[in-house]
């Protein structure tokens, strides 16, 4: 299927392995990605919190260059554009006055958001278009042994109206479905739904490096051997700052934290190094130790 | 009738033991709410569970529990949804015991854990203090009007827009729900909270109040003020009013910002207003400039102010690694990643014309509603069928007299 791509910026900033595994798994999966590179941020909730209208205006700008192409639905990897561009939707899809002064801003580029734009996160569109037992029949190295645990991220999960999460689309419970599709052991643990404290690291970077430290021990006290997260925004907090987030809560911690991307490559056959695991702080030798083993059984 | 087991946790502080749980089934019609089930409970086996209640219909805001791991009132809560219950929280105690009877081979329960409210002391099994936390943070945002002098002979004159635009907040009934939930509260306790903030919401935005700058700067400084709030949703689906308590804590910080020009030392505005240029410079964000310019201020010199050097200095241990193992490049941090020329012309023409406090339009789905009787701004808009849970609360609410958003035409300038 041909989506759509809209990356958002950190994935091509200070996580490109987001990125650049996507890359390499979309292929895998017959997913052809019209990348979005006009495209400007989303704002993060924070124009939004400057101003409204701003930002309801420039993800006006994305969703119609989306429907430019000929993508069947727009695509994102980060969990904040998934909730921070809902939200902005949900004024303009609500309002047809609104939605109209906010294209007014769009006319003199000659582009115009037409309401009712489908945008998915790639969690989603795996699990509600690609489908679990197509996902399956391709893996080429289940992730037996290897004991996942995720971390959805806030923007994803909630609020639960907007982001269309009811007894059809558990989309609350589609990563422990994926995890499962892949082979792998899901693992619970008391972090699954709470916020990774990236969005108050520069306002209250002790509150926020003990929200990270805690999950990131939760998982490790539950016996995890990695998380999966598909928001670069928590990878930030829980990996690169893992080491300070570490001496915050005083415990060693050191878990692997791996992209959406990188966890579904795996399983269909890449290696650590093509997922760019190379470039994280926290090394993931625990994860490649499993691949290798796996490689070496194999 | 169906049957309902409630685990209800049971702990007495004086008592000396730990909290267990107890389990107790009822048969009751699905549609009598959790706290039906409670006082028959105790009418019928055991008295002395202690849960504060009053009303019975969703106004007190004394029956605030968490059923199923998701926080609520007791008596506006059927026993069928909350036996589901669950969607977007985490620890479902209710759903892994009734799945377990599965797993035993027996027949699936509907069990309804529930627990006294989080973030708060128990006093007794589902009665928390809520003196010791909810009402003190009300307390710390002076929580009533101060009256603009001079005080006219008769009633104040208010616009109708300005009382519609606090009416969300109005709506609260102290029930501590969001309280209960809030994660930068589970990590800061002395974060002031979404309850105190939304009800500071409602006197900074009442045109009869007289210091509106002066609670902003107190909430701004704070360091457990209006930017300690980590953006985490869960207080708006807590809520059983519909106040959104987080949207008015950015409705506080917009106002602090915009309106104020508050620099906060919590380099809360710094932080919102770099991100804001840096977007209006580039497209796209710029990492590496945000994190100093949060510190230093809003240009290009911030990374140079002291207050960022130490930040910066301290932030190293992860920076370093990261650009030795390819995760940042050095060129990326220096010169940010933009959209292309023509596309970074629009979006600043767009800056132009929408980024002006005097002008701004910001429309409130509580106060204004969905236009659509059938839910077409759903997120799946791409399946025929109807999901009536998407709009309940803002279908309910009547539509204002007026609109808040402008004619087209009046914004052209």
């Amino acid at each position: 299927m041909k989506v759509a791509y809209w990356p958002g910026c950190v994935s091509r900033g200070f996580t490109p392995e987001l990125h650049g595994s996507m890359a390499k798994v979309a292929p895998l999966l017959d997913i052809e990605l019209v990348e979005l590179d006009r495209a400007a941020c989303c704002g993060a909730g924070v124009i939004a919190e400057h101003n409204q209208e701003l930002a309801d205006t420039l993800n006006a700008r994305t969703f119609a260059l989306a429907q430019q192409t000929d993508g069947e639905l727009m695509m994102n990897i980060c969990s904040t554009c998934q909730g921070a561009q809902s939200e902005c939707q949900e004024r303009l899809d609500a309002n047809t006055d609104y939605r109209e002064h906010v294209n007014t801003h769009l006319s003199e580029e000659g582009l115009k958001y037409e309401k009712g734009l489908t945008n998915k996160n790639f969690l989603w569109l795996l699990v509600e278009d690609f489908g679990l037992d197509e996902l399956r029949s391709r893996v080429k190295r289940p992730l037996t042994d290897l004991r996942v645990g995720p971390f959805y991220g806030c923007y994803i999960v909630r609020p639960v109206d907007r982001l269309g999460i009811d007894d059809e689309h558990p989309r609350d419970r589609y990563l422990h479905q994926l995890i499962e599709a892949l082979g792998g052991t899901v693992v619970d643990y008391a972090g699954v739904y709470k916020c990774c404290g990236f969005p108050i690291i520069t306002m209250n970077k002790e509150a926020s490096l003990t929200q990270a430290g805690r999950h990131v021990g939760d998982a490790i006290d539950a016996e995890a051997d990695c998380l999966v997260v598909p928001c670069p925004l928590c990878h930030l907090n829980l990996d690169l700052q893992q080491p300070v987030a570490a001496k915050v809560v005083g415990r060693e911690l050191g878990l692997p934290i791996l992209h959406l991307p990188q966890l579904v490559g795996l399983a269909l056959g890449l290696s650590p190094k093509e997922l760019g695991m190379n470039k994280h702080i926290v090394r993931p030798t625990s994860v490649i130790d499993w691949s290798t083993s796996v490689v070496a059984a194999a | 009738m169906p049957e309902y087991t409630l685990r209800i946790r049971r702990y007495d502080p004086q008592s000396g033991e730990a909290a267990y749980w107890e389990d107790h089934t009822v048969e009751m019609g699905a549609k009598q709410s959790v706290l039906d089930a409670i006082l028959k409970i105790k009418d019928d086996t055991d008295g002395s569970i202690g849960i504060r209640c009053s009303c019975q219909q969703a106004i007190c805001g004394s029956c605030g529990v968490r059923m199923n791991g998701k926080p609520g009132l007791a008596c506006n809560t059927h026993l069928d949804e909350a036996a589901e219950r669950g969607h977007g929280t985490g620890w479902n105690p209710g759903l892994a015991a009734g799945a377990e009877a599965e797993e035993l081979g027996g027949e699936r329960e509907d069990v309804i854990a529930v627990e006294p409210m989080g973030n708060m002391p128990v006093i007794r099994d589902l009665i928390v203090d809520m003196d010791a936390v909810h009402w003190k943070k009300i307390q710390r945002v002076t929580p009533w009007l101060i009256n603009k002098e001079p005080v006219p002979e008769r009633e104040y004159i208010v616009p109708h827009e300005n009382m519609v635009d606090v009416t969300q907040t109005m709506a609260c009934i102290q029930c501590g729900a969001c309280v209960s939930d809030c994660l930068s509260m589970e990590v800061d306790p002395g974060f002031i909270g979404p309850a105190a903030l939304s009800k500071a919401y409602r006197f900074v935005g009442d045109p009869r109040d007289a210091e509106p700058k002066e609670r902003l700067k107190d909430l701004s400084e704070d360091e457990h003020g209006i930017y300690d709030c980590t953006h985490c949703f869960n207080c708006i689906d807590a809520c059983p009013k519909g106040v959104d308590p987080m949207s008015q804590i950015m409705r506080l910080r917009r106002r602090a910002g915009d309106e104020y020009h508050i620099n906060d030392r919590n380099n809360g505005n710094r932080h919102e207003r770099a991100f804001v240029t840096l977007v209006r410079d580039y497209g796209l964000l710029h990492e590496a400039e945000l994190l100093p310019r949060s510190y230093g201020g809003d240009s290009w010199f911030g990374k140079f102010h002291p207050a960022a050097a130490g930040e910066l200095l301290s932030s190293m241990p992860s920076a370093i690694p990261a650009v030795m193992r390819g995760k940042i490049s050095p060129k990326l941090a220096a010169l940010g990643h933009k959209i292309p020329k023509q596309d970074l012309k629009s979006v600043q023409e767009i800056y132009k014309q929408v980024d002006d406090p005097e002008h701004e339009v910001e429309l409130n789905l509580y106060v204004t509603g969905y236009e659509d009787e059938t839910p077409e701004h759903s997120p799946h808009d791409d399946e025929p069928d109807d999901h009536p849970g998407e709009t309940v609360g803002a279908e309910e609410r009547e539509a204002p007299a007026e609109s808040s958003v402008p004619e087209p035409e009046e914004d052209e300038r």
